[in-house]
């Protein structure tokens, strides 16, 4: 186990460090999640529906499109000169491999949150850090099953035509659970409501987390088998 | 060291091996010459373990670990130096951080590539990447080597030098496949040869003492027959 996670914190490393340097998704993610919210800060009507209502919809689903770009990223990098193969090759788990491109996707989708919470407090004015901590675990347990699976189809999709294209095609259904979810209990934080009011849902996120997680460990190695 | 059993394999209706059969051992190297689509690089794939046959079998003493690729493309990462590359795949291979330091000196010096050590892949000019690969290939020591057109790119000086240095590798004991389509250049190199079209070894044997010129000769004849 210690050569698994030692080989997956490699792998994460190399992929960080390969965005931080090119900077093509993470660019990418910041503006699309500025651009987001402020197409919807601009495009509501505070009259019609109150902002404490909205907010929540439109955060997460600014969060789930951002992520995606990372998403998308995630194997096009080892298809730049076939280092995939060499990764395949490389005398680790493969287990090691998705692991290590799942850590990479959790700290680039991380990082975008961050941003994106910084920016909806600036344009929606919502006291995020009044529940910072119960709002932090959401994102946590909404985030890390909804980017295993798309860590996984990633893998699937990297070697179609159409790849940026299948990705959310695919994912989008999976993706709808922790979504639902996660609006459910933000819109509740933001009212002031205790995180003990939303036990169910918090239940179904950390379900949706351990099954996905262990599914997608079990079918990665599949899924880069030639 | 490496052997393959009866391989064969198809791309749908495309039989890109045909009962392919042979054993190398220490220090041997099997020059493999054929046209475009002759199944080479599927062959070499296939030994490598990135490719599973549809029938057969095909093997490498020490797994993995003990395999050294160069496949079309350089497996290098662009965004990262050439000495974080080799530090990556070396790491990868759980070469000691001594040894490795060692060993990225002394194939950046082989190669020639000692002032380019600290600049991005991306960076360097077709034949400079082609040597980083080679360097990247041979950076944890491998004892079987898996080539396919690892000449290409490459200039006069060189190639001359990794001639040099695979003949080393051979007197060091290392098995070598080496793939290419042209005659002249893997001569001196092979202790056995095959010429392969159609998925097949149409000749296979020692090289004995046939020069370039004579195993030009015999190609044609194999190639061009039937």
């Amino acid at each position: 186990m210690a050569e698994i996670l030692r080989h997956a914190w490699l792998i994460a490393r190399k992929d960080l460090r390969l965005e931080f340097r090119s900077r093509t998704a993470l660019a990418s993610a910041f503006v699309f999640t500025a651009l987001v919210l402020v197409i919807f800060e601009h495009g509501r009507d505070p009259t019609a529906v109150p902002t404490i209502d909205l907010a929540p919809s439109i955060l997460w689903v600014t969060f789930s499109f951002a992520a995606m770009l990372g998403l998308n990223r995630a194997f096009q990098a080892e298809l730049e000169n076939q280092a995939l193969d060499g990764l395949l090759l490389a005398p680790i788990s493969r287990t090691s491999l998705f692991w290590g491109k799942f850590g990479a996707n959790l700290v680039f989708v991380a990082l975008v949150q961050v941003v994106g919470v910084l920016l909806f407090i600036l344009f929606f004015n919502v006291p995020v850090w009044r529940v910072w901590l119960p709002f932090l675990l959401v994102c946590a347990l909404a985030t890390v099953g909804f980017i295993a699976v798309g860590t996984l189809f990633s893998a699937m999709v990297v070697r179609t035509r159409f790849a940026e294209l299948m990705l959310p095609v695919l994912l989008l259904p999976f993706l709808l659970p922790p979504l639902i979810a996660a609006v459910a209990i933000t819109v509740k934080l933001f009212a002031g409501r205790p995180l003990s009011e939303s036990g169910g849902w918090l239940r179904l996120l950390a379900g949706y987390d351990l099954a996905f997680v262990s599914l997608t460990t079990l079918l990665f190695p599949a899924t880069v088998t030639e | 060291m490496l052997w393959a059993r009866e391989l064969s394999h198809a791309f749908g209706a495309i039989r890109a091996l045909d009962g392919i059969s042979f054993t190398l051992d220490r220090g041997q190297t099997l020059v493999i010459f054929g046209p475009n689509g002759a199944g080479k690089t599927t062959l070499l794939r296939v030994l490598a373990g990135l490719v599973r046959p549809w029938r057969g079998s095909a093997g490498v003493e020490g797994g993995r670990r003990a395999i050294g690729w160069i496949g079309h493309q350089s497996q290098l990462y662009g965004h990262l130096s050439v000495r974080e590359n080799l530090r990556f795949w070396g790491t990868l291979y759980d070469v000691p951080a001594g040894d490795l330091e060692r060993r990225e000196g002394e194939l950046l010096a082989r190669l020639g590539l000692e002032a380019r050590a600290g600049q991005q892949v991306r960076t360097l000019s077709r034949g400079e990447t082609q040597r980083a690969a080679i360097a990247r290939a041979l950076v944890h020591d491998p004892a079987v080597l898996l080539l396919d057109e690892p000449f290409t790119g490459l200039d006069r000086l060189a190639a001359e030098e990794l001639g040099r240095l695979l003949g080393e590798l051979a007197a060091r004991g290392r098995a070598t496949v080496l793939v290419t389509h042209d005659v002249k250049e893997g001569t001196e190199l092979a202790s056995d040869v095959a010429f392969m079209r159609s998925g097949r070894f149409v000749a296979f044997g020692p090289r004995g003492g046939r020069d370039a010129a004579t195993l030009t000769a015999a190609y044609r004849e194999a190639v061009a027959g039937g």
